[in-house]
């Protein structure tokens, strides 16, 4: 074969094997999301959000483990979020060139990929072996933990956008930075923000392993944040593991449940950026 | 009335230092945040490290009615799964990267990249039940008596591919994690391959080159540091993954040759024995587990950053 015919096959061969990484990719996606709506669609009804999670064998529904998830979720981005918006404040505004917020912003950086379930031997050591017992309180401090490094990181990055024109009017009428960050960058960044505070709640209401040892689960009704409490994510992990056709069923409801939220949270996520983006772009 | 208002002017002061102290606070917690969990899981594994000492690191046994422990088995498991998974997703993600920056059409662009990283958002414990009720009997089924049958005359590998095709095991954890860790190597890499000035790559096609010649020649060379940065990332969370190996890779703690074999890893082990454990030096050998993973995780995870860093400073010059 000459030359110029081997490099062309040569070309088309690893072309070729570039489209089918991003075919395999598509398709491990969509195999995914297919399993869950044939599996799920069959355990969804109303019983799913009237009923208890039941004994093993019997019927029953979900809606102990979606207030309960809800519930921390809502608690960990309340307790997370305004220390994530905080710290990135301080890193966008008053401290960006300091050699501390380097090392923050680095810190950060790891927190935001480091394994979740080491987050909840944390807490479990923090909070679990000094109160003497899983609570709700513990699963949402463990998410909040979560939370920061997300909400954090779209902070920083949103304020960063804003034109530095707009702080600079700010300052000219004698403003202090409380109030130019207050009333100019927090209105003009919102959108971002709170883009990021979406991703957070994404990438919390889906974690399981910070709160098997720290929220534990509940079998029953329970809106006490100081006991045990049921969650979507442990609901699944112990149901779909279960030999009992109807736990499974249940798992497989939850699991739809769950990805379909967080999909659509991400996605909204997303649209929200895209608008930002074009809105900058013609120079609104 | 006056312009400046000594009391207003004083009250706003105060505001500005409450503010910006309260600002600090938070930043300065990230860092107490990691602090803690550094000295928590010291303490926490303190007991099973006076007991065991660095038999701990070398021992495979795990026997909860003796009391003995030892952090082979899940070290072994944690590092084989990683290394199946890095072996899997990144060629595969260097492919999806490559297909996005230098082949697809301008108009499926975005939604091809928006559904890998769709891929990256789905939870853990979903990838862990379409893992054991889809992807390991598929395995089982077709992939795995392949295997068997295939590698059992070369020597060396047939012990690699022995013994019963279970479905899960260590080979299917590898293979959820490949799925799972996939779309964050293929989107650092697509991040980094857009860095690449287009001079650079035009210069390649004027001279004749082949789109395979200017990107292993011209885009490989110029984002060297980001690629190795996008899989040390990739590996980051390989490591630490907890929920979906747990499903797949069947749980016990031993070390066979076979990849076949059920194994465990480090998280999967605290994630399904940290509830159930009795005994302060079960629960403290698990938290050293813990500390295990911690350090792996971290100094992986740190090196990725690094590496990152040194790139967005170059780009940024």
């Amino acid at each position: 074969m000459n030359r110029r015919a081997y490099r062309k096959v040569k070309n088309a061969i690893f072309l070729g094997l570039s489209m089918l990484a991003t075919l395999t990719g598509l398709a491990c996606l969509a195999a995914i999301l297919w399993t869950l709506i044939s599996h799920g669609v069959t355990g969804m009804s109303w019983h799913l959000f009237t009923q208890m999670t039941p004994p093993p064998g019997s019927e029953g529904g979900l809606l102990n483990a979606l207030y309960g998830s809800g519930a921390m979720t809502l608690l960990g981005i309340l307790i997370g979020s305004p220390i994530g918006v905080l710290a990135g404040t301080y890193l966008a505004e008053y401290g960006r060139t300091s050699r501390l917020s380097t090392v923050i912003r680095f810190i950060n950086d790891v927190l935001l990929s480091a394994p979740s379930i080491i987050i909840g031997l944390f807490i479990y050591e923090i909070v679990v072996v000094k109160t003497g017992h899983f609570s709700a309180i513990a699963g949402a401090l463990a998410l909040a933990v979560l939370a920061i490094p997300v909400t954090l990181r779209t902070t920083e990055d949103m304020l960063n956008l804003v034109p530095i024109g707009m702080k600079d009017s700010s300052a000219a009428l004698g403003a202090y930075p409380w109030r130019t960050i207050v009333s100019v960058l927090y209105p003009a960044a919102r959108s971002g923000i709170v883009t990021g505070l979406l991703l957070a709640i994404a990438r919390i209401s889906g974690e399981t392993a910070p709160l098997l040892f720290t929220a534990l689960n509940n079998q029953f009704w329970s809106t006490n944040l100081n006991a045990p409490m049921a969650n979507l994510p442990v609901v699944i992990f112990q149901f779909a593991l279960s030999p009992y056709k109807e736990w499974q069923n249940l798992a497989w409801a939850g699991a739809l449940i769950i990805t379909v939220s967080i999909l659509i949270l991400s996605i909204s996520a997303r649209i929200i950026l895209a608008v930002l983006q074009a809105e900058r772009s013609s120079g609104r | 009335m006056a312009i400046i208002d000594p009391r207003h002017a004083a009250k706003q002061l105060i505001y500005e230092r409450i503010f910006r102290a309260g600002t600090l606070a938070a930043a300065i917690l990230v860092l107490l945040i990691l602090g803690g969990v550094a000295l928590s899981l010291l303490r926490g594994a303190w007991p099973a490290a006076r007991h065991f000492g660095f038999s701990f690191v070398t021992r495979e046994i795990w026997n909860p009615v003796t009391d003995e422990y030892g952090a082979l088995a899940p070290i072994y498991g944690t590092v084989v799964t990683s290394l199946i998974a890095m072996a899997l997703a990144v060629p595969a993600g260097f492919g999806v990267a490559l297909f996005l920056t230098e082949l697809c059409p301008p108009m499926l662009k975005r939604p091809i990249g928006v559904a890998v990283e769709l891929l990256a958002a789905v939870p853990s414990i979903i990838f862990g039940i379409w893992g054991l009720f889809v992807l390991a009997p598929v395995l089982q089924r077709h992939v795995q008596p392949w295997l068997i049958e295939h590698a059992h005359s070369i020597p060396g590998v047939n012990k690699l591919f022995m013994g019963p095709p279970f479905g899960i095991g260590i080979l299917t954890a590898g293979f959820v994690l490949a799925i799972m860790v996939l779309p964050f190597i293929a989107a650092t890499m697509r991040d980094v391959f857009d860095t690449v000035p287009p001079m650079l790559k035009e210069s390649g096609y004027g001279l004749g080159a082949t789109t395979w010649e200017v990107i292993w020649n011209v885009v490989v060379p110029h984002s060297r540091v980001g690629i190795v940065g996008g899989m040390m990332l990739g590996l980051g969370r390989a490591l630490g993954e907890t929920m979906a190996v747990t499903f797949v890779i069947g749980n016990a703690h031993r070390i066979s040759t076979s990849l076949l074999a059920p194994g465990t890893t480090i998280s999967s082990s605290i994630a399904n024995e940290f509830t159930e454990a009795v005994g302060d030096l079960y629960t403290s050998s698990l938290i050293a587990l813990g500390l295990f993973l911690f350090l792996i995780t971290f100094t992986v995870i740190a090196a990725a950053q690094a590496l990152l860093r040194r790139l967005e400073q170059r780009v940024a010059v």
